[in-house]
């Protein structure tokens, strides 16, 4: 491979990735505070009709991403009324939030399907962000950015801030945390308005970035993809950075293998196969327990009440 | 002023009226939400909860949508009673179908009344080890079955794709991915000469009889009851929380394997990639629907399947979108999941602090 | 905001007006005739499904109040789809369409049961007394853009983003690159296999790699305009697919190939009024208006324009063939012979590759 297109194919990685990334570390962050919310993709479904509608309709991108977000969120909060308010199944209402996920979103898109709006562009000068190598750097959109820097700022977060270790408190031992003080259930809705909002960008970033336009179900499963990396992560963010990078070299670098022409990898296999490398991880990571102090969030997906 | 007052018991006449009330709810949020959006809400409404339900010719489409509901959905809701939370019933029930579909294959050229009870057993055995897998991670390292069950789910439709793409394609199928027609020996004969009506409809009814007498009258409902409520108390009682998790895993695989087989061998009669529709997931909101009772799941499917069938009749009738299908049933689920709180909750005026 | 509000009036003013005839279902000799549809994928699509849609409006519009239409969008194919079916047919359509290859079975099995009622599906081979089956010879609009492909490619490699090796959609990669082929003899074409009709991002990276691996025209056999606009991004040139999606990439789009199923919806329609329908296998293609060319885009050079015209007017005429011998294989093997061109039937179950393809 030429530089030239060492770069290109660098640039669709990394394009690939940032939606995975972004959801990912919302959910991340959510069930570090012990909530499983299986409606990643619905919440992402919401977050890129909205951006959608709202950059077409206002013609301003920056608009359209603040909609996604707050679409997510609100989507979360139904989430968070259910689950954590009334003490509803977690699971069960995870699901349900993708099904109303799919289904608004249709009912809201159905009128902007045809359309397009300028994609999401570089925000540095052509100078830097048209530069055959520096683009690699310079050349990406605020998104990039955004997510980078917020798996140093969830890391950090998490482990050396106070409000991080009540965080993870409430995840761990949330009938402590509350005997303690900690408002249990404001804090989880925190994470879960968090993870929403995140959500709602990566769903944006579909509509609004990589394929600027709206159409039923554009995020196409990648939720579950966001859901899988989150435990294949081993709750760490920065595993989950390189855990969302790794999915998308195996993506894009399956689609270049396949352009130069080599076409024995089946790709069912390669579509298994993060699923398969998560309940790997989760096995390695349980088998080494003894030895080490990894664990999922002892309080993962249970309701809390207060006594 | 109104408070929220913890009841001491459970109330019961909620616990059965709040699916009633939920219904009842949807259908007003529906008609609200869907005049408001321009649509015929009435009618709409009247489409999804009431015409499939009269209308005689629409009952056996009920049936045949509510069968590999109400099979999953008892399987698991045993399991969820016992707090073994299964949430892969998809990527079982297809394995069901890809080990019972296997047997048809090897046995294409067969003949004999033996063929589909064989395929039925590979189906059953198929889902039991799909669910095998997080029984054993949950068992023995105490992995959280919720995400092994969900990812295999992935693994499940992926390897399917694999088969009838590759080694079980049709070979007269010009390429389309698909495998060949079952023989009659392989196909779920139909109750009556001519009906939709498949022998899996009555399987289903006689599941949900012989697992209401498992939950109710036997001990082995009783331990997973016991299990799923006090976990200590279960320990004392001498019931083995491992065992029951291996009984409550294979038991929720094994039906959704065996639905998943009784879908392949009947109304589809062949394997396509457009098998997976997600009954897995959706017999999750009818286990819930059900409030995890057998008998109360039978309902909860034939509710959910009703408004499949009557979503479509919406769309053919007042023009509402597929979508707005899928938005009835999370507005369901939601405020079932909401009114839930009455049966732990009760409604008191606020009494003058004293 | 405006499009969302005028799209809900639309709808709303539809809704309303289908409600009456409902209340009175029987139907007696003056009411409309019932026209159903089922449809793959949601009308939303703006791809296959939405085609079939444009159809069914272009009905509505010919025939006003003598035809009530309705349609299911979003039918599984498999046993929902004969329930779906089954449910048009009780609803008093007298002629249904069903649109995609998987509706096959169901659509045999259901149209047994309603002897009285007329079917019609899309691109398959199973027909019966009542059930006749339509299909479009998509293949000829693709010799049309390989020809355009083969004058305007610099680097004489084209990207060609596909869903499933069905006879379908490899007819269309060998009649792409055939046609190519003629007016650059070295022409290669690059196939990238997606697994999948539809997922927007995975289409656009799929166009993004044959970029760079050197396509320079990029064409796709799968639903979403995705890889236009990742074409457009990379300032490439791009075919749009089943619907002209010039407003996807304004710069790249040079035609589309645009399935136009209205005529037929019409024709056969009125077949049914008038008591003269009667089962058959219709293939049409730009001869019979089921295939249509977008718009030449204004990079189209005049030479590329010119040869583009002379094939479509060629097929239409019939004095060309897409598939003309002497046709050889990727093992060398001949299949079809000087002189000769390849059979409909040929067609119908084509699975092989012409040299010069990597698929």
């Amino acid at each position: 491979m030429t530089s030239a297109i060492t770069v290109s194919v660098l640039m669709t990685l990394i394009a690939a990735s940032t939606p995975l990334l972004l959801a990912a570390l919302g959910e991340l962050v959510a069930e570090k505070a012990g909530v499983l919310n299986l409606g990643v993709e619905g919440m992402m479904l919401c977050g890129a009709v909205a951006g959608f509608a709202v950059a077409f309709s206002s013609g301003s991108i920056v608009l359209g991403l603040a909609a996604a977000a707050l679409a997510g969120m609100a989507a979360a909060m139904i989430f968070g009324v259910l689950a954590l308010s009334l003490g509803a199944n977690q699971v069960a209402t995870g699901l349900a939030l993708t099904i109303f996920g799919t289904g608004a979103s249709s009912l809201i898109g159905a009128g902007f399907v045809g359309r397009t709006v300028e994609r999401l562009g570089p925000i540095f000068p052509a100078a830097l962000s048209e530069h055959p190598v520096l683009r690699l750097v310079f050349g990406q959109d605020i998104l990039v950015y955004l997510s980078l820097a917020l798996v140093a700022c969830v890391a950090y977060f998490l482990r050396r801030t106070r409000a991080g270790l009540i965080l993870r408190a409430v995840g761990e031992n949330d009938a402590s945390a509350h005997a303690i003080g900690y408002p249990v259930i404001a804090i989880r809705y925190a994470a879960v308005a968090f993870g929403g909002a995140l959500a709602g960008l990566g769903g944006a970033y579909f509509s609004l970035a990589l394929t600027p336009m709206w159409a039923d179900r554009l995020t196409a499963g990648r939720g579950w993809i966001a859901l899988a990396l989150v435990v294949f992560s081993a709750w760490k963010p920065g595993r989950l950075l390189l855990g969302a990078y790794l999915f998308g070299a195996v993506m894009t670098l399956e689609l270049q293998a396949k352009a130069a022409g080599v076409n024995w990898l089946a790709p069912e296999v390669l579509a298994m196969a993060p699923y398969l490398a998560t309940i790997a991880v989760l096995t390695m990571m349980s088998l080494g327990r003894r030895t080490g102090r990894l664990d999922a969030p002892a309080c993962l997906g249970k309701p809390f009440s207060a006594p | 002023m109104l408070e929220w007052r913890r009841r001491r018991e459970p109330s019961m006449a909620m616990l059965w009226l709040s699916p009633l009330i939920a219904i009842g709810l949807t259908m007003l949020a529906g008609m609200l939400v869907f005049t408001a959006m321009g649509y015929d809400g009435f009618h709409a409404v009247g489409s999804i909860f009431v015409t499939p339900f009269v209308e005689s010719q629409r009952w056996a489409d009920i049936g045949v949508k509510a069968a590999p509901l109400v099979m999953i959905a008892l399987g698991l809701a045993i399991g969820f009673r016992a707090n073994v939370w299964n949430i892969g019933a998809e990527g079982q029930y297809v394995m069901g179908a890809v080990a019972g579909t296997g047997v048809a294959l090897l046995t294409y050229d067969m003949t004999g009344w033996w063929i589909l009870p064989a395929m039925a057993l590979a189906g059953i055995l198929g889902g039991m080890a799909w669910a095998a897998i997080p029984a054993l991670l949950r068992v023995k390292l105490q992995v959280s079955e919720i995400l092994t069950s969900l990812m295999l789910t992935y693994v499940a439709v992926q390897l399917l794709y694999y088969l009838v793409r590759g080694p079980w394609k049709d070979p007269g199928g010009f390429n389309f991915p698909q495998t060949r027609m079952f023989t009659a020996d392989q196909t779920l004969p139909a109750v009556m000469e001519g009906s939709l009506v498949h022998i899996g409809i009555p399987a289903a009814l006689v599941i949900a009889v012989v697992a209401w007498l498992l939950m109710e009258k036997t001990t082995a409902g009783y331990a997973v009851k016991v299990v799923g409520l006090a976990p200590a108390a279960a320990r004392h009682g001498g019931f083995s929380a491992a065992r029951t998790t291996w009984a409550t895993m294979l038991l929720g695989g094994g039906l959704a394997g065996l639905a998943g087989l009784f879908e392949a061998a009947g109304p589809f009669g062949q394997l396509t990639p457009q098998f997976p529709v997600g009954y897995g997931f959706t017999a999750i909101i009818v286990a819930f629907l059900g409030r995890l009772n057998p008998l109360g799941i039978v309902f909860g499917g034939i509710v959910l399947a009703g408004t499949y069938v009557g979503g479509e009749i919406a769309q053919s009738t007042v023009r509402l979108p597929q979508a707005a299908t899928g938005l009835f049933q999370a507005m369901l689920l939601f405020i079932l999941l909401a009114t839930d709180v009455l049966v732990k909750w009760r409604l008191v005026r606020k009494r003058r602090a004293a | 905001m405006t499009s969302i509000i005028t799209r809900r009036r639309l709808t709303f003013g539809a809704a309303a007006a289908s409600t009456l005839p409902i209340l009175g279902r029987g139907a007696s000799a003056q009411s409309p005739l019932g026209v159903g549809f089922i449809y793959v994928g949601p009308i939303g699509d703006h791809g296959y499904s939405w085609t079939h849609d444009q159809g069914r409006l272009a009905l509505e519009k010919e025939y006003g109040a003598k035809v009530k239409t309705s349609f299911i969008e979003n039918v599984a194919e498999g046993p929902d789809t004969a329930r779906a079916l089954r449910q048009l047919a009780q609803a008093g359509n007298q002629l249904i369409f069903a649109t995609s290859f998987g509706f096959m079975n169901p659509t045999i099995q259901v149209a047994k049961q309603f002897p009285k009622i007329k079917f019609e599906h899309a691109t398959g081979y199973m027909r019966a007394e009542n059930v006749a089956t339509y299909d479009a010879r998509f293949y000829e609009g693709r010799a049309v853009i390989g020809t355009i492909a083969g004058h305007m490619s610099k680097t004489g490699q084209a990207g060609y983003v596909a869903s499933f090796p069905i006879p379908e959609v490899v007819m269309g990669i060998n009649a792409f690159h055939l046609a190519a082929r003629k007016v650059n003899p070295n022409f290669k074409t690059k196939v990238i296999w997606c697994s999948t009709w539809y997922d927007p991002a995975k289409e656009a990276d799929a166009a993004k790699a044959l970029i760079d691996q050197g396509a320079d025209m990029i064409t796709q056999h799968t639903d979403s305009a995705a890889p236009l606009q990742a074409a457009e991004q990379r300032g490439v040139f791009a075919f749009g697919q089943a619907s002209d999606m010039k407003a996807f990439a304004p710069k790249a789009h040079l035609t589309a190939i645009v399935d136009d199923w209205s005529g037929y919806y019409i024709k056969r329609v009125k077949d049914v009024m008038d008591g003269t329908w009667k089962s058959g296998a219709v293939w049409g293609g730009i001869k019979d208006g089921f295939v249509k060319l977008a718009p030449y885009n204004d990079a189209v050079t005049p030479e590329a324009r010119k040869a583009a015209d002379a094939v479509k007017e060629g097929i239409a005429s019939g004095k060309l063939h897409p598939f003309t011998g002497e046709l050889k294989d990727q093992k060398g093997e001949v299949r079809v012979k000087a002189g000769e061109h390849a059979s409909d039937e040929m067609l119908s179950k084509m699975d092989w590759y012409v040299d010069g393809i990597q698929a």
